[in-house]
């Protein structure tokens, strides 16, 4: 007798099993405006004749910087470090001279030292000082300076040290990327699909996570097919419908288990363990290629020249991103760091990339001008509550938030709220409804509530 | 090793434009209130057109005053309160359109005009403005009117030819052109012989088409179920009240040996339900609520027409739902994501 050949073609992997067409409750379907940096490959840039590299790039501990002015450094040494749990290394994407190590104001609002570096004229892109070698992956995840690159720049590896009492049995790795414009993690997947598969392995198998799943929202199907022809029959790709938040960590968590996370709970209460397709890259590149983090890739787009997908040394100004892309085309109103949904207002086009902008984006006025709310009152259409993932009344936290009555927005939940912009986004009243409960949330935070 | 002398990026002529900073989201869906209110306007205006088409000048001159007494009571109010004008939410607009079609045709201009001011002033801006109003505006000028001028109001029947209405009500003999509507007339056929029949279907291709008796709105049935379908399409309004609303008044009116299509096509129904009780400031918040809020209007409106005093019941079904509202909302508060239950921390 002949046994049947199991293993699975790329052709049966291709098609994949078929896969429940899951998704979330509420949510919104913004213009997604990704056609013009879509199939546009990423780029290098150009040398920046600077860098400014904050020695603090993500949330948790800051770190101390290891160099001084006049110091010459190499590409990928680490220049900043810190001996805490929640922190993550810094490192110098180029080889050069430090110039100044000095305080600014960064994209988060806050101020840290900057190693200011001057690169060499030569650079070897694909040479780096290499990661320490470690039988510990997650040590090397550390030495590598990775944090989340979806945009909350949260040190991976404690994400990959999950309480104990909770066990992870599915890795999900998030390739929704719902923000308008961007097209950063697009790009990652259709480029480096094989690589992306691998970090998601080496997440699985430190975690021990029996089950991979790597979500992908339904406008990025190409990503999703270059995916399955490397996942093998240990990857299942999620095609889950457009819809934003649907990258939002709980959102994508419901999407693929049917499971809430619990209120006041981890994520990782479910089972579940989120981490961006563009993490999971730098992963196997700290783990296989012994590879620091130290350049990204960032969208560049909205009303700029030439729309771009740009792979920007960490620490580049964003004024130098905005001229890699031809410079600013007309009516611009507003910058965004990040995606327009959630991202960061620019004031300042000296501020440099960090490991979480994920976009530079340049809105029109007649883009940003419906924003200006004119103190109009709720109508009470509903539409806040439809589309509020978190299953939320904006509009009665927001009521509560006009008043200053943080018992008020308490009892309305304003504390589960993800800040993801839904509400705003589709109040036809323009009332600043996530704004108004990230002031509640902050209130309540400071009389001691707990998230 | 691919060593190269690198380009550098002359970028120091790269400036920020003139921008404004704001907290995120940094964009917002296209509508707005004026939208909304104007894409329900458009949806009446069919039938407003066709109003005047078949009943006259009279259906105009109605209109004509419904609206400029709406706008301008908000314009006055704003005016003499020193707050921000607020015309162009176009939510008076609307309030004036819908109070004329709810009238009938020969509603003497002047009642019309203190329709709309009851209906502004009273019921919208002494609350607080646009949003904060308990009752639909509309409906209360209107309930106002019909009580103050009950046996001005009770004929209905509209003259024919373009200005003879208008020759009537200036003469002020009403009882000249006396006339029922064919709801009152079936109230009649049913106090007569004791119950309804289902005999009415030859009354179903005027209610659709043309029907000059009843109020404005009724005169035909079918262009107010269009644009009633396109708000919907449109996702302007929530299907679930109307057809909460509807399906209730088609069920009852059958379980009573009425004709249900008749009944859904006469009188106020239909009007009341997709353009009055869809109105988002006085219908509930959550999905749920706007179909028990749909179911219960129905409801009241067909015991109010089997029962009542007047088969003219769908204002008075609105606004005691509208008045239900706050006891609805407040007992329907979703469960939040990640939340067992309601239960409060
Ligand atoms: S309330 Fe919070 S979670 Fe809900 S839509 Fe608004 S921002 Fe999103
Ligand atoms: S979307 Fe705006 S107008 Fe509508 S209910 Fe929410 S807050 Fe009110």
């Amino acid at each position: 007798m002949v046994e049947p050949d199991l293993k699975p073609t790329d052709n049966h992997i291709a098609k994949g099993p078929p896969v429940p067409k899951l998704g979330f409750k509420g949510g919104i379907h913004p213009t997604d405006h990704k056609a013009a940096t879509r199939s546009a490959p990423a780029v290098r840039m150009p040398m920046p004749a600077r860098l400014f590299v904050p020695v603090s790039q993500h949330l948790g501990a800051p770190c101390q910087p290891l160099v001084s002015r006049g110091d010459l450094v190499q590409r990928g040494q680490t220049i900043a470090d810190v001996d805490a749990m929640v922190s993550a290394p810094v490192h110098s994407p180029v080889a050069g001279e430090v110039i100044s190590v000095n305080l600014r104001r960064l994209l988060s609002g806050s101020t840290a030292l900057v190693v200011e570096i001057l690169p060499d004229e030569h650079q070897d892109w694909d040479s780096w000082m290499l990661v320490p070698e470690s039988d510990d992956a997650i040590a090397m995840v550390r030495a590598a300076g990775v944090v989340g690159l979806g945009g909350a720049a949260f040190p991976t590896t404690v994400k990959l040290t999950p309480p104990r009492d909770m066990p992870i049995h599915t890795l999900i790795l998030n390739g929704c990327e719902c923000e308008p414009f961007l097209t950063c993690d697009h790009r990652v997947m259709l480029e480096s699909p094989d690589r992306v598969v691998a970090g998601a392995r080496i997440i699985a198998d430190i975690v021990g996570a029996e089950r991979i799943v790597i979500g992908v929202e339904d406008n990025k199907v190409d990503a999703a097919d270059a995916l399955r022809a490397h996942a093998g029959s240990d990857v299942e790709i999620f095609v889950v419908p457009t819809s934003y938040p649907q990258g939002a960590e709980k959102q994508l968590i419901y999407a693929v288990l049917g499971k809430e996370v619990p209120h006041g709970k981890l994520p990782a209460a479910t089972g579940a363990l989120v981490q961006n397709v563009g993490t999971a890259l730098a992963v196997a590149d700290a783990v296989q290629l012994r590879k620091p983090l130290m350049e990204r890739i960032v969208t560049v787009s909205g009303s700029v020249v030439t729309p771009a997908n740009l792979i920007v040394c960490l620490g580049t100004p964003l004024r130098d991103l905005v001229a890699a892309a031809g410079g600013f085309g007309p009516d611009v109103g507003r910058v965004i760091a990040g995606g327009p949904m959630t991202g960061t207002g620019v004031a300042d086009l000296g501020m440099p990339v960090v490991k979480g902008t994920s976009g530079l984006i340049a809105l029109t006025t007649s883009q940003t001008a419906p924003c200006v709310n004119g103190d109009q009152a709720c109508i009470r259409c509903g539409r806040c509550s439809d589309a509020c993932p978190m299953f939320l009344q904006p509009f009665a936290i927001g009521i509560y938030a006009n008043i200053a009555s943080w018992d008020g927005a308490e009892h309305f939940h304003a504390l589960d709220c993800i800040e993801c912009g839904s509400c705003s986004f589709v109040c036809p009243s323009r009332r600043p409804l996530v704004q108004l409960i990230r002031l509640a949330k902050h209130r309540l935070m400071e009389r001691g509530a707990k998230l | 090793m691919s060593k190269k002398l690198q380009d550098r990026i002359i970028s120091t002529d790269v400036e920020l434009p003139a921008t404004t900073l704001a907290s995120s989201p940094h964009v917002v869906a296209d509508q707005n209130v004026s939208h909304i209110m104007l894409w329900v306007v458009g949806a009446l205006a069919p039938t407003a057109i066709w109003a005047v088409i078949n009943m006259g000048a009279v259906a105009l001159v109605l209109l004509f005053a419904c609206i400029a007494s709406t706008l301008s009571t908000e314009w006055l109010w704003n005016r003499f309160a020193r707050k921000p004008q607020t015309l162009k939410d176009g939510s008076a607009l609307l309030t004036g359109l819908l109070l004329a079609l709810a009238l009938p045709p020969r509603t003497p201009w002047w009642i019309a005009v203190v329709a709309g001011i009851v209906a502004i002033a009273l019921a919208k801006m002494l609350f607080g403005g646009l949003g904060w109003n308990l009752f639909n505006p509309a409906l209360v000028g209107r309930a106002f009117v019909t009580i103050s001028w009950a046996g001005v109001l009770a004929e209905q029947k509209v003259p024919g030819g373009w200005f003879r209405g208008i020759e009537v009500a200036a003469s002020g003999k009403y009882d000249a052109v006396s006339g029922a509507t064919r709801l009152a007339v079936a109230a009649t056929d049913r106090a007569a012989s004791g119950a309804y029949d289902f005999s009415l279907r030859d009354q179903w291709m005027p209610l659709l088409t043309r029907n000059l008796e009843g109020s404005l709105g009724e005169v035909s049935a079918g262009l107010l179920i269009l644009g009633g379908l396109l708000l919907i399409f449109k996702g302007i309004i929530d299907w679930r009240i109307p057809v909460g609303y509807i399906g209730t008044v088609a069920l009852l009116s059958w379980a009573f040996g009425s004709d249900p299509v008749f009944n859904v096509l006469a009188g106020g129904v239909l009007l009341g339900a997709f353009f009055m009780a869809t109105d988002y400031v006085t219908s509930p918040m959550t999905r749920t609520g706007r179909l028990i809020f749909g179911c219960g209007c129905g409801l009241i409106n067909v015991v109010g027409r089997f029962f009542g005093p007047s088969p003219e019941s769908t204002t008075w079904a609105i606004l005691f739902m509208n008045g239900l509202v706050p006891l609805i909302d407040r007992s329907l508060i979703p469960r939040t994501f990640g939340w067992k239950g309601r239960k409060r921390a």
